[in-house]
Protein backbone atom coordinates (compact mmCIF):
# COMPACT_ATOMS: atom_id res chain seq x y z
CA UNK A 1 0.00 0.00 0.00
CA UNK A 2 2.48 2.87 -0.92
CA UNK A 3 0.13 4.91 -3.04
CA UNK A 4 -2.15 5.46 -0.06
CA UNK A 5 -0.65 8.85 0.33
CA UNK A 6 -1.58 11.01 -2.95
CA UNK A 7 -4.50 12.44 -2.70
CA UNK A 8 -7.62 10.68 -3.78
CA UNK A 9 -8.62 12.32 -7.47
CA UNK A 10 -12.34 12.89 -7.71
CA UNK A 11 -13.80 10.97 -10.50
CA UNK A 12 -14.95 13.06 -13.40
CA UNK A 13 -18.59 12.95 -13.74
CA UNK A 14 -18.40 12.06 -17.15
CA UNK A 15 -16.69 8.48 -17.34
CA UNK A 16 -19.27 6.79 -14.98
CA UNK A 17 -22.24 7.58 -17.07
CA UNK A 18 -22.38 4.59 -19.57
CA UNK A 19 -25.72 6.11 -21.21
CA UNK A 20 -23.88 8.76 -22.21
CA UNK A 21 -22.17 8.48 -24.93
CA UNK A 22 -22.62 6.84 -28.46
CA UNK A 23 -19.88 4.75 -29.77
CA UNK A 24 -18.19 4.47 -33.50
CA UNK A 25 -20.19 4.67 -36.42
CA UNK A 26 -18.26 1.41 -37.56
CA UNK A 27 -19.01 -0.55 -34.64
CA UNK A 28 -22.77 0.27 -34.86
CA UNK A 29 -22.87 -1.08 -37.89
CA UNK A 30 -20.88 -4.26 -37.42
CA UNK A 31 -23.23 -4.91 -34.50
CA UNK A 32 -26.56 -3.83 -36.09
CA UNK A 33 -25.36 -6.29 -39.00
CA UNK A 34 -24.59 -8.89 -36.69
CA UNK A 35 -28.14 -8.59 -34.72
CA UNK A 36 -30.39 -8.61 -37.63
CA UNK A 37 -28.82 -11.72 -38.76
CA UNK A 38 -29.39 -13.18 -35.22
CA UNK A 39 -32.51 -12.09 -35.01
CA UNK A 40 -33.77 -13.00 -38.88
CA UNK A 41 -34.74 -16.19 -38.25
CA UNK A 42 -37.05 -14.90 -35.22
CA UNK A 43 -38.65 -12.65 -37.64
CA UNK A 44 -39.64 -14.90 -40.41
CA UNK A 45 -40.75 -17.19 -37.93
CA UNK A 46 -43.58 -14.83 -36.48
CA UNK A 47 -44.05 -13.16 -40.08
CA UNK A 48 -44.23 -16.70 -42.30
CA UNK A 49 -46.93 -17.41 -39.16
CA UNK A 50 -48.80 -14.89 -40.53
CA UNK A 51 -49.09 -15.51 -43.89
CA UNK A 52 -51.17 -17.11 -45.89
CA UNK A 53 -50.13 -20.37 -47.97
CA UNK A 54 -49.52 -19.13 -51.16
CA UNK A 55 -46.98 -16.60 -49.69
CA UNK A 56 -45.01 -18.31 -47.07
CA UNK A 57 -42.67 -18.90 -50.06
CA UNK A 58 -43.00 -15.69 -52.71
CA UNK A 59 -40.95 -12.36 -51.25
CA UNK A 60 -40.96 -9.76 -49.98
CA UNK A 61 -39.81 -12.73 -47.40
CA UNK A 62 -40.18 -11.06 -44.23
CA UNK A 63 -43.33 -9.23 -44.40
CA UNK A 64 -46.61 -10.53 -44.81
CA UNK A 65 -49.09 -9.14 -48.04
CA UNK A 66 -51.84 -9.50 -44.87
CA UNK A 67 -51.85 -11.26 -41.54
CA UNK A 68 -53.88 -14.11 -41.30
CA UNK A 69 -53.91 -13.83 -37.39
CA UNK A 70 -56.51 -17.37 -37.56
CA UNK A 71 -53.01 -19.31 -38.46
CA UNK A 72 -52.63 -20.06 -34.93
CA UNK A 73 -56.30 -21.35 -34.11
CA UNK A 74 -56.24 -23.40 -37.40
CA UNK A 75 -52.31 -24.71 -35.70
CA UNK A 76 -54.35 -25.37 -32.52
CA UNK A 77 -57.00 -26.97 -33.57
CA UNK A 78 -54.87 -29.02 -35.63
CA UNK A 79 -53.36 -30.74 -32.79
CA UNK A 80 -53.75 -30.76 -28.95
CA UNK A 81 -51.34 -28.17 -28.50
CA UNK A 82 -53.62 -26.95 -25.42
CA UNK A 83 -53.19 -30.43 -23.89
CA UNK A 84 -49.51 -30.02 -24.22
CA UNK A 85 -49.14 -26.40 -23.13
CA UNK A 86 -50.85 -27.70 -19.79
CA UNK A 87 -48.48 -30.64 -19.65
CA UNK A 88 -45.74 -28.40 -20.01
CA UNK A 89 -46.79 -26.12 -17.17
CA UNK A 90 -47.48 -28.86 -14.48
CA UNK A 91 -43.72 -30.46 -15.78
CA UNK A 92 -42.32 -26.80 -15.24
CA UNK A 93 -44.28 -26.15 -12.54
CA UNK A 94 -43.03 -29.41 -10.63
CA UNK A 95 -39.16 -29.41 -11.06
CA UNK A 96 -39.29 -25.55 -10.19
CA UNK A 97 -40.95 -26.17 -6.85
CA UNK A 98 -38.50 -29.70 -6.67
CA UNK A 99 -35.65 -27.87 -7.30
CA UNK A 100 -36.33 -24.49 -5.30
CA UNK A 101 -37.20 -27.09 -2.41
CA UNK A 102 -34.63 -29.70 -2.52
CA UNK A 103 -31.77 -27.36 -3.81
CA UNK A 104 -32.31 -24.76 -0.66
CA UNK A 105 -32.57 -27.85 1.84
CA UNK A 106 -29.57 -29.22 0.49
CA UNK A 107 -27.42 -25.91 0.12
CA UNK A 108 -28.67 -25.18 3.65
CA UNK A 109 -27.41 -28.47 4.93
CA UNK A 110 -23.99 -28.30 3.64
CA UNK A 111 -23.85 -24.59 4.11
CA UNK A 112 -24.59 -24.46 7.59
CA UNK A 113 -24.32 -28.11 9.15
CA UNK A 114 -21.93 -30.20 10.28
CA UNK A 115 -21.83 -33.68 9.41
CA UNK A 116 -19.42 -36.85 8.47
CA UNK A 117 -18.42 -36.70 4.72
CA UNK A 118 -20.08 -33.53 3.90
CA UNK A 119 -16.97 -32.34 1.83
CA UNK A 120 -16.89 -35.49 0.11
CA UNK A 121 -20.84 -35.66 -0.38
CA UNK A 122 -20.57 -32.51 -1.86
CA UNK A 123 -17.77 -32.97 -4.25
CA UNK A 124 -19.18 -36.28 -5.93
CA UNK A 125 -22.76 -34.06 -6.17
CA UNK A 126 -21.08 -31.64 -8.41
CA UNK A 127 -18.83 -34.27 -10.33
CA UNK A 128 -22.80 -35.31 -11.00
CA UNK A 129 -22.35 -32.31 -13.34
CA UNK A 130 -19.60 -33.47 -15.47
CA UNK A 131 -21.84 -36.81 -17.13
CA UNK A 132 -23.53 -36.26 -19.77
CA UNK A 133 -27.56 -36.77 -19.58
CA UNK A 134 -27.48 -39.56 -22.31
CA UNK A 135 -25.17 -41.83 -19.85
CA UNK A 136 -27.21 -42.22 -17.31
CA UNK A 137 -30.71 -42.33 -19.42
CA UNK A 138 -30.62 -45.79 -20.40
CA UNK A 139 -30.68 -47.18 -16.70
CA UNK A 140 -32.68 -44.06 -15.49
CA UNK A 141 -35.49 -44.95 -18.56
CA UNK A 142 -35.49 -48.72 -16.87
CA UNK A 143 -36.36 -47.73 -13.77
CA UNK A 144 -39.51 -45.95 -14.60
CA UNK A 145 -40.58 -48.25 -16.33
CA UNK A 146 -39.84 -50.82 -13.21
CA UNK A 147 -41.91 -48.43 -11.26
CA UNK A 148 -44.74 -48.77 -13.44
CA UNK A 149 -44.63 -44.65 -14.11
CA UNK A 150 -44.32 -45.13 -18.19
CA UNK A 151 -47.43 -42.08 -19.42
CA UNK A 152 -47.26 -40.36 -16.31
CA UNK A 153 -46.38 -36.97 -14.58
CA UNK A 154 -44.30 -38.31 -11.88
CA UNK A 155 -41.99 -39.55 -14.29
CA UNK A 156 -41.27 -36.08 -16.19
CA UNK A 157 -41.05 -34.72 -12.22
CA UNK A 158 -39.33 -36.92 -10.14
CA UNK A 159 -36.27 -38.13 -11.57
CA UNK A 160 -35.40 -34.30 -12.47
CA UNK A 161 -36.80 -32.71 -8.69
CA UNK A 162 -33.09 -32.20 -7.32
CA UNK A 163 -30.54 -30.31 -9.74
CA UNK A 164 -26.44 -29.71 -8.46
CA UNK A 165 -26.47 -26.26 -10.26
CA UNK A 166 -29.20 -25.14 -7.62
CA UNK A 167 -27.10 -26.50 -4.95
CA UNK A 168 -23.99 -25.33 -5.29
CA UNK A 169 -25.44 -21.72 -6.45
CA UNK A 170 -27.14 -21.54 -3.33
CA UNK A 171 -24.67 -22.59 -1.38
CA UNK A 172 -22.27 -20.20 -2.27
CA UNK A 173 -24.76 -17.56 -2.40
CA UNK A 174 -25.46 -18.94 2.00
CA UNK A 175 -21.84 -18.86 2.74
CA UNK A 176 -21.75 -15.22 1.77
CA UNK A 177 -24.53 -14.32 4.44
CA UNK A 178 -22.11 -13.95 8.00
CA UNK A 179 -23.05 -17.13 10.34
CA UNK A 180 -23.61 -15.03 13.05
CA UNK A 181 -26.93 -14.44 12.31
CA UNK A 182 -27.81 -18.31 11.95
CA UNK A 183 -25.70 -18.65 15.27
CA UNK A 184 -27.98 -16.27 17.06
CA UNK A 185 -31.19 -17.60 15.83
CA UNK A 186 -29.50 -21.39 17.50
CA UNK A 187 -28.85 -19.60 20.48
CA UNK A 188 -32.33 -18.09 20.85
CA UNK A 189 -33.57 -22.12 20.52
CA UNK A 190 -34.36 -22.42 16.78
CA UNK A 191 -33.17 -25.37 15.90
CA UNK A 192 -32.08 -26.13 12.09
CA UNK A 193 -35.32 -25.68 10.03
CA UNK A 194 -36.46 -22.82 11.99
CA UNK A 195 -33.36 -20.77 11.43
CA UNK A 196 -33.59 -21.88 7.87
CA UNK A 197 -36.79 -20.78 7.60
CA UNK A 198 -36.84 -17.17 9.09
CA UNK A 199 -33.36 -16.21 9.28
CA UNK A 200 -31.17 -17.92 5.56
CA UNK A 201 -34.12 -18.08 3.46
CA UNK A 202 -35.64 -14.54 3.27
CA UNK A 203 -31.76 -13.21 2.70
CA UNK A 204 -31.56 -15.54 -0.09
CA UNK A 205 -33.80 -14.21 -2.57
CA UNK A 206 -32.26 -13.13 -5.20
CA UNK A 207 -30.39 -16.49 -5.78
CA UNK A 208 -33.47 -18.06 -5.21
CA UNK A 209 -34.40 -15.98 -7.81
CA UNK A 210 -31.93 -17.31 -10.14
CA UNK A 211 -32.44 -20.70 -9.56
CA UNK A 212 -35.73 -20.64 -10.41
CA UNK A 213 -35.06 -18.88 -13.35
CA UNK A 214 -33.12 -21.19 -15.12
CA UNK A 215 -34.99 -23.83 -13.44
CA UNK A 216 -38.01 -22.38 -15.66
CA UNK A 217 -35.79 -22.89 -18.91
CA UNK A 218 -33.98 -26.01 -18.29
CA UNK A 219 -37.84 -27.59 -17.38
CA UNK A 220 -39.84 -25.88 -20.41
CA UNK A 221 -37.39 -26.40 -23.18
CA UNK A 222 -36.51 -30.20 -22.05
CA UNK A 223 -36.83 -32.81 -25.09
CA UNK A 224 -34.85 -36.04 -24.53
CA UNK A 225 -36.44 -36.79 -21.13
CA UNK A 226 -40.21 -36.51 -22.31
CA UNK A 227 -39.33 -38.07 -25.26
CA UNK A 228 -37.81 -40.87 -23.52
CA UNK A 229 -41.12 -41.79 -20.72
CA UNK A 230 -44.15 -40.51 -22.47
CA UNK A 231 -45.76 -41.71 -25.76
CA UNK A 232 -49.19 -40.37 -25.16
CA UNK A 233 -51.08 -36.70 -25.72
CA UNK A 234 -52.67 -37.21 -22.34
CA UNK A 235 -48.61 -36.38 -21.06
CA UNK A 236 -46.73 -34.95 -23.55
CA UNK A 237 -45.42 -31.75 -23.47
CA UNK A 238 -45.27 -28.51 -25.85
CA UNK A 239 -41.70 -29.76 -27.24
CA UNK A 240 -42.79 -33.23 -28.09
CA UNK A 241 -45.93 -31.62 -29.18
CA UNK A 242 -43.79 -29.25 -31.54
CA UNK A 243 -41.69 -31.57 -32.83
CA UNK A 244 -44.87 -34.29 -33.77
CA UNK A 245 -46.74 -31.27 -35.34
CA UNK A 246 -43.72 -30.28 -37.31
CA UNK A 247 -43.55 -34.09 -39.20
CA UNK A 248 -47.41 -34.25 -39.86
CA UNK A 249 -47.62 -30.08 -41.12
CA UNK A 250 -43.58 -29.88 -42.44
CA UNK A 251 -45.85 -28.96 -45.48
CA UNK A 252 -47.73 -25.95 -44.32
CA UNK A 253 -45.07 -23.69 -42.82
CA UNK A 254 -47.32 -21.18 -41.49
CA UNK A 255 -49.40 -23.33 -38.98
CA UNK A 256 -46.16 -25.10 -38.00
CA UNK A 257 -44.39 -21.65 -37.37
CA UNK A 258 -47.60 -20.69 -35.58
CA UNK A 259 -47.28 -23.59 -33.40
CA UNK A 260 -43.41 -22.36 -33.41
CA UNK A 261 -43.94 -19.30 -32.02
CA UNK A 262 -46.52 -21.19 -29.12
CA UNK A 263 -43.50 -23.05 -28.02
CA UNK A 264 -41.09 -20.31 -28.04
CA UNK A 265 -42.82 -17.30 -26.61
CA UNK A 266 -42.89 -18.13 -22.50
CA UNK A 267 -39.60 -18.72 -22.50
CA UNK A 268 -38.91 -15.86 -24.31
CA UNK A 269 -41.16 -13.63 -22.34
CA UNK A 270 -39.88 -14.65 -19.25
CA UNK A 271 -36.58 -13.84 -20.27
CA UNK A 272 -37.24 -10.27 -21.83
CA UNK A 273 -38.73 -9.30 -18.07
CA UNK A 274 -35.53 -11.03 -16.23
CA UNK A 275 -33.38 -10.44 -18.93
CA UNK A 276 -30.96 -8.18 -16.55
CA UNK A 277 -31.26 -10.60 -13.73
CA UNK A 278 -30.70 -13.56 -16.62
CA UNK A 279 -27.38 -12.47 -18.09
CA UNK A 280 -25.89 -11.46 -14.35
CA UNK A 281 -26.64 -14.68 -13.42
CA UNK A 282 -24.85 -16.32 -16.45
CA UNK A 283 -22.12 -14.31 -16.11
CA UNK A 284 -21.59 -14.85 -12.41
CA UNK A 285 -21.65 -18.83 -12.27
CA UNK A 286 -20.64 -19.48 -16.01
CA UNK A 287 -23.27 -21.99 -16.83
CA UNK A 288 -26.08 -22.36 -18.92
CA UNK B 1 -32.39 -31.93 4.72
CA UNK B 2 -30.24 -33.41 2.85
CA UNK B 3 -32.09 -37.07 2.66
CA UNK B 4 -34.91 -36.18 -0.50
CA UNK B 5 -31.81 -34.86 -2.96
CA UNK B 6 -29.45 -37.33 -2.11
CA UNK B 7 -32.30 -40.21 -3.01
CA UNK B 8 -33.50 -38.52 -6.25
CA UNK B 9 -29.51 -37.87 -7.05
CA UNK B 10 -28.49 -41.17 -5.64
CA UNK B 11 -31.28 -43.34 -7.67
CA UNK B 12 -31.74 -41.14 -11.10
CA UNK B 13 -27.99 -39.84 -11.47
CA UNK B 14 -25.67 -41.35 -9.44
CA UNK B 15 -26.69 -45.66 -9.78
CA UNK B 16 -27.89 -45.25 -13.73
CA UNK B 17 -23.76 -44.04 -14.25
CA UNK B 18 -22.99 -47.58 -13.05
CA UNK B 19 -25.97 -49.43 -14.56
CA UNK B 20 -24.95 -48.10 -17.78
CA UNK B 21 -21.08 -49.33 -17.36
CA UNK B 22 -22.73 -52.80 -15.94
CA UNK B 23 -25.63 -52.64 -19.64
CA UNK B 24 -23.34 -52.10 -21.86
CA UNK B 25 -21.53 -55.51 -20.88
CA UNK B 26 -24.73 -56.60 -21.73
CA UNK B 27 -26.74 -57.69 -24.94
CA UNK B 28 -29.82 -56.59 -23.38
CA UNK B 29 -32.81 -55.32 -25.58
CA UNK B 30 -34.64 -53.17 -23.28
CA UNK B 31 -37.38 -55.10 -22.43
CA UNK B 32 -36.70 -59.08 -21.66
CA UNK B 33 -36.18 -60.09 -18.39
CA UNK B 34 -32.94 -61.75 -18.75
CA UNK B 35 -29.86 -59.08 -19.38
CA UNK B 36 -27.32 -61.57 -21.08
CA UNK B 37 -23.28 -61.10 -20.79
CA UNK B 38 -21.52 -60.45 -23.26
CA UNK B 39 -18.16 -59.22 -21.83
CA UNK B 40 -16.55 -56.64 -23.52
CA UNK B 41 -18.00 -57.78 -26.73
CA UNK B 42 -19.82 -54.44 -27.00
CA UNK B 43 -16.70 -52.32 -27.14
CA UNK B 44 -14.86 -54.74 -29.20
CA UNK B 45 -17.50 -54.67 -31.81
CA UNK B 46 -17.73 -50.67 -31.69
CA UNK B 47 -14.41 -50.36 -33.33
CA UNK B 48 -15.57 -52.64 -36.05
CA UNK B 49 -19.11 -50.90 -36.41
CA UNK B 50 -18.69 -48.55 -39.81
CA UNK B 51 -21.98 -46.62 -37.77
CA UNK B 52 -20.03 -45.99 -34.68
CA UNK B 53 -16.95 -44.69 -36.50
CA UNK B 54 -18.62 -42.37 -37.96
CA UNK B 55 -20.29 -41.04 -35.30
CA UNK B 56 -17.39 -40.38 -33.39
CA UNK B 57 -15.82 -38.35 -36.50
CA UNK B 58 -19.10 -36.59 -37.21
CA UNK B 59 -18.58 -35.96 -33.22
CA UNK B 60 -14.86 -34.64 -33.59
CA UNK B 61 -15.80 -32.59 -36.50
CA UNK B 62 -18.77 -31.05 -35.06
CA UNK B 63 -17.20 -30.36 -31.73
CA UNK B 64 -13.96 -28.43 -33.42
CA UNK B 65 -16.99 -26.71 -35.82
CA UNK B 66 -18.54 -25.59 -32.67
CA UNK B 67 -15.51 -24.56 -30.22
CA UNK B 68 -13.95 -22.54 -33.12
CA UNK B 69 -17.37 -20.84 -34.28
CA UNK B 70 -18.26 -19.58 -30.81
CA UNK B 71 -14.77 -18.54 -29.63
CA UNK B 72 -14.57 -16.44 -33.14
CA UNK B 73 -18.13 -14.78 -32.56
CA UNK B 74 -18.20 -14.72 -28.93
CA UNK B 75 -14.40 -12.90 -28.54
CA UNK B 76 -15.74 -10.65 -31.54
CA UNK B 77 -18.79 -9.48 -30.72
CA UNK B 78 -18.18 -9.62 -27.18
CA UNK B 79 -14.79 -7.22 -28.03
CA UNK B 80 -17.24 -4.93 -29.95
CA UNK B 81 -19.69 -4.50 -27.13
CA UNK B 82 -17.26 -4.05 -24.67
CA UNK B 83 -17.44 -0.36 -23.65
CA UNK B 84 -19.84 2.04 -22.77
CA UNK B 85 -22.45 2.99 -25.39
CA UNK B 86 -26.16 3.84 -25.88
CA UNK B 87 -27.97 0.47 -26.67
CA UNK B 88 -25.21 -1.89 -25.68
CA UNK B 89 -28.22 -3.92 -22.97
CA UNK B 90 -30.20 -4.05 -26.09
CA UNK B 91 -28.03 -5.55 -28.40
CA UNK B 92 -26.51 -7.57 -25.38
CA UNK B 93 -30.36 -9.00 -25.01
CA UNK B 94 -30.45 -9.25 -28.89
CA UNK B 95 -27.90 -11.84 -28.87
CA UNK B 96 -28.75 -13.77 -26.23
CA UNK B 97 -32.14 -14.68 -27.38
CA UNK B 98 -31.43 -17.54 -29.25
CA UNK B 99 -30.14 -19.52 -26.11
CA UNK B 100 -33.47 -19.26 -24.57
CA UNK B 101 -35.52 -20.80 -27.21
CA UNK B 102 -36.20 -24.05 -27.20
CA UNK B 103 -34.09 -26.18 -29.30
CA UNK B 104 -36.58 -27.72 -30.89
CA UNK B 105 -38.50 -24.22 -31.67
CA UNK B 106 -35.23 -23.25 -33.12
CA UNK B 107 -34.24 -26.12 -35.11
CA UNK B 108 -37.93 -25.86 -36.73
CA UNK B 109 -37.42 -22.18 -38.03
CA UNK B 110 -33.65 -23.07 -39.05
CA UNK B 111 -34.62 -26.44 -41.27
CA UNK B 112 -36.74 -23.91 -43.09
CA UNK B 113 -33.99 -21.60 -43.14
CA UNK B 114 -32.12 -23.99 -44.50
CA UNK B 115 -34.21 -26.06 -46.81
CA UNK B 116 -34.21 -25.20 -50.97
CA UNK B 117 -36.74 -23.20 -50.92
CA UNK B 118 -35.79 -21.56 -48.08
CA UNK B 119 -34.43 -18.24 -47.38
CA UNK B 120 -30.92 -18.46 -47.12
CA UNK B 121 -30.98 -20.01 -50.31
CA UNK B 122 -33.24 -17.29 -51.68
CA UNK B 123 -30.52 -14.93 -50.27
CA UNK B 124 -28.01 -16.52 -51.77
CA UNK B 125 -29.55 -16.74 -55.42
CA UNK B 126 -30.73 -12.92 -55.04
CA UNK B 127 -26.64 -11.99 -54.68
CA UNK B 128 -25.73 -14.59 -57.56
CA UNK B 129 -24.07 -16.87 -55.49
CA UNK B 130 -24.37 -20.76 -55.49
CA UNK B 131 -27.50 -22.04 -53.92
CA UNK B 132 -27.05 -25.64 -52.01
CA UNK B 133 -29.04 -27.97 -51.09
CA UNK B 134 -28.07 -27.16 -47.40
CA UNK B 135 -29.76 -30.21 -45.64
CA UNK B 136 -29.63 -32.62 -48.32
CA UNK B 137 -25.66 -33.39 -48.39
CA UNK B 138 -23.87 -34.95 -45.71
CA UNK B 139 -20.75 -32.66 -45.29
CA UNK B 140 -23.13 -29.65 -46.08
CA UNK B 141 -25.78 -30.66 -43.54
CA UNK B 142 -22.91 -30.70 -40.53
CA UNK B 143 -21.88 -27.48 -41.88
CA UNK B 144 -25.60 -26.05 -41.00
CA UNK B 145 -25.80 -27.93 -37.42
CA UNK B 146 -22.45 -26.38 -36.99
CA UNK B 147 -24.42 -22.65 -37.72
CA UNK B 148 -27.50 -23.40 -36.13
CA UNK B 149 -25.69 -24.68 -32.66
CA UNK B 150 -23.35 -21.77 -32.90
CA UNK B 151 -26.31 -19.16 -33.65
CA UNK B 152 -28.28 -21.01 -30.37
CA UNK B 153 -24.72 -20.67 -28.19
CA UNK B 154 -23.92 -17.06 -29.42
CA UNK B 155 -25.05 -15.13 -26.22
CA UNK B 156 -23.43 -18.05 -23.84
CA UNK B 157 -20.17 -17.09 -25.67
CA UNK B 158 -20.64 -13.36 -25.64
CA UNK B 159 -21.55 -12.74 -21.93
CA UNK B 160 -18.52 -15.06 -20.82
CA UNK B 161 -16.27 -12.84 -22.74
CA UNK B 162 -17.50 -9.73 -21.58
CA UNK B 163 -17.34 -10.84 -17.88
CA UNK B 164 -13.46 -11.83 -18.65
CA UNK B 165 -13.06 -8.51 -20.89
CA UNK B 166 -14.50 -6.32 -17.69
CA UNK B 167 -11.56 -8.04 -15.40
CA UNK B 168 -8.80 -7.05 -17.94
CA UNK B 169 -6.65 -4.57 -16.33
CA UNK B 170 -6.68 -0.92 -18.58
CA UNK B 171 -3.31 0.71 -17.30
CA UNK B 172 -1.91 -2.13 -20.08
CA UNK B 173 -3.98 -0.80 -22.94
CA UNK B 174 -2.74 2.69 -21.76
CA UNK B 175 1.14 1.60 -22.06
CA UNK B 176 0.39 0.48 -25.32
CA UNK B 177 -1.40 2.87 -26.94
CA UNK B 178 1.46 5.24 -25.33
CA UNK B 179 3.78 2.75 -27.32
CA UNK B 180 2.16 3.30 -30.52
CA UNK B 181 0.35 0.09 -30.75
CA UNK B 182 -2.75 0.07 -32.86
CA UNK B 183 -6.27 -1.25 -31.73
CA UNK B 184 -5.55 -4.35 -33.89
CA UNK B 185 -2.16 -4.81 -32.68
CA UNK B 186 -3.62 -4.66 -28.71
CA UNK B 187 -6.34 -7.36 -29.85
CA UNK B 188 -3.45 -9.27 -30.97
CA UNK B 189 -1.36 -9.01 -28.68
CA UNK B 190 -2.61 -8.62 -25.53
CA UNK B 191 -6.54 -8.80 -25.45
CA UNK B 192 -6.91 -12.83 -26.68
CA UNK B 193 -3.66 -14.03 -24.63
CA UNK B 194 -5.07 -12.81 -21.76
CA UNK B 195 -8.48 -14.01 -22.62
CA UNK B 196 -7.00 -17.77 -22.57
CA UNK B 197 -8.64 -18.69 -19.47
CA UNK B 198 -12.26 -17.79 -20.63
CA UNK B 199 -11.04 -19.37 -24.18
CA UNK B 200 -10.43 -22.66 -22.41
CA UNK B 201 -13.71 -22.26 -20.90
CA UNK B 202 -15.58 -21.46 -24.12
CA UNK B 203 -13.84 -24.51 -25.80
CA UNK B 204 -14.66 -26.81 -22.81
CA UNK B 205 -18.46 -26.14 -22.75
CA UNK B 206 -18.45 -26.51 -26.32
CA UNK B 207 -17.10 -29.94 -26.61
CA UNK B 208 -19.30 -30.71 -24.09
CA UNK B 209 -22.40 -29.28 -25.55
CA UNK B 210 -21.32 -31.61 -28.78
CA UNK B 211 -20.87 -34.85 -27.45
CA UNK B 212 -24.56 -34.23 -25.74
CA UNK B 213 -25.82 -32.62 -28.87
CA UNK B 214 -29.60 -34.11 -29.03
CA UNK B 215 -32.54 -31.85 -29.53
CA UNK B 216 -31.06 -29.99 -32.34
CA UNK B 217 -29.56 -33.27 -34.55
CA UNK B 218 -33.31 -34.74 -33.83
CA UNK B 219 -35.34 -31.66 -34.79
CA UNK B 220 -32.76 -30.16 -37.90
CA UNK B 221 -31.77 -33.63 -39.89
CA UNK B 222 -32.64 -36.53 -37.54
CA UNK B 223 -28.96 -37.72 -37.89
CA UNK B 224 -29.24 -37.77 -41.66
CA UNK B 225 -28.64 -37.49 -44.41
CA UNK B 226 -26.61 -40.95 -44.34
CA UNK B 227 -25.45 -40.72 -41.19
CA UNK B 228 -23.70 -37.52 -41.73
CA UNK B 229 -25.05 -35.36 -38.39
CA UNK B 230 -25.38 -38.26 -36.27
CA UNK B 231 -23.19 -37.46 -33.03
CA UNK B 232 -22.69 -39.99 -30.35
CA UNK B 233 -25.38 -38.65 -28.47
CA UNK B 234 -27.85 -38.91 -31.49
CA UNK B 235 -26.39 -42.85 -31.66
CA UNK B 236 -26.66 -43.60 -28.21
CA UNK B 237 -30.37 -42.84 -28.78
CA UNK B 238 -31.10 -44.36 -31.74
CA UNK B 239 -29.08 -48.05 -30.91
CA UNK B 240 -30.89 -48.29 -27.61
CA UNK B 241 -34.91 -46.57 -28.49
CA UNK B 242 -34.70 -47.40 -32.59
CA UNK B 243 -32.93 -50.85 -32.58
CA UNK B 244 -33.86 -52.15 -29.35
CA UNK B 245 -29.91 -52.51 -28.30
CA UNK B 246 -29.89 -51.16 -24.94
CA UNK B 247 -26.54 -52.94 -24.36
CA UNK B 248 -24.81 -51.91 -27.26
CA UNK B 249 -25.80 -48.21 -26.83
CA UNK B 250 -24.89 -48.66 -23.49
CA UNK B 251 -21.23 -49.23 -24.80
CA UNK B 252 -21.46 -46.48 -27.18
CA UNK B 253 -22.73 -43.81 -24.43
CA UNK B 254 -19.91 -44.92 -21.90
CA UNK B 255 -16.92 -44.61 -25.03
CA UNK B 256 -18.44 -41.00 -25.75
CA UNK B 257 -18.32 -40.08 -21.98
CA UNK B 258 -14.85 -41.16 -21.44
CA UNK B 259 -13.46 -39.15 -24.47
CA UNK B 260 -15.57 -36.10 -22.77
CA UNK B 261 -13.99 -37.07 -19.46
CA UNK B 262 -10.32 -36.96 -21.08
CA UNK B 263 -10.54 -34.06 -23.74
CA UNK B 264 -11.41 -32.34 -19.89
CA UNK B 265 -8.62 -33.37 -18.08
CA UNK B 266 -6.12 -32.44 -21.07
CA UNK B 267 -8.04 -28.94 -21.00
CA UNK B 268 -7.56 -28.87 -17.66
CA UNK B 269 -4.06 -29.52 -17.13
CA UNK B 270 -2.96 -27.76 -20.42
CA UNK B 271 -4.21 -24.24 -18.69
CA UNK B 272 -7.64 -23.78 -18.00
CA UNK B 273 -7.20 -24.51 -14.23
CA UNK B 274 -7.25 -20.72 -13.44
CA UNK B 275 -10.98 -20.62 -14.71
CA UNK B 276 -12.07 -23.74 -13.47
CA UNK B 277 -10.41 -23.08 -9.88
CA UNK B 278 -12.68 -19.60 -9.41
Amino acid sequence: MSSVTTTPVPRPATVARPTGRTAPVLRQLLLLALAVVVVAPFAWMVTTSLKDYADVYRPPYLWPQEFHVGNYGRAWDAAPFAGYYVNSLIMTGGILVGHVMLDTLAAYAFARLRFPLRNTLFLVLVATMLVPQFVTVLPAYDLVIRLGWYDSYAALIVPRMADVFGIVVLRAFMASIPAELDDAARLDGAGPWRSLWSVTLPLCRPALATVGMFSFLYAWNDFLWPLLVTSDDTHRTIQLGLSTFSSKYGTYPELLMAGTVTAAVPALVIFLFLQRAFIRGVASTGLK
Amino acid sequence: MLAPTLVVIGVFVVYPIVGTGYLSLTSWDGFSEIKKWVGLGNYTRLFRDPAFLNSLWVTVLYGAGVCVAGVVSGLGIAVLLNGAFRGRGVYRAVFFLPVVTSSIAAATVWRYVFGDTGVLDAVLRFLHLPAPNWLGDPSLALVSLVLLTAWKSLGLNVVLYLTALQTLPADVYEAAAVDGASRWQQLRRITVPLLAPMTFFVVIEGLITSFQSFDLVYALTGGGPLGGTETLGFLTYREAFRLSHFGYGAAVAYTAFALVLGVTLIQWRLGGRERWSS
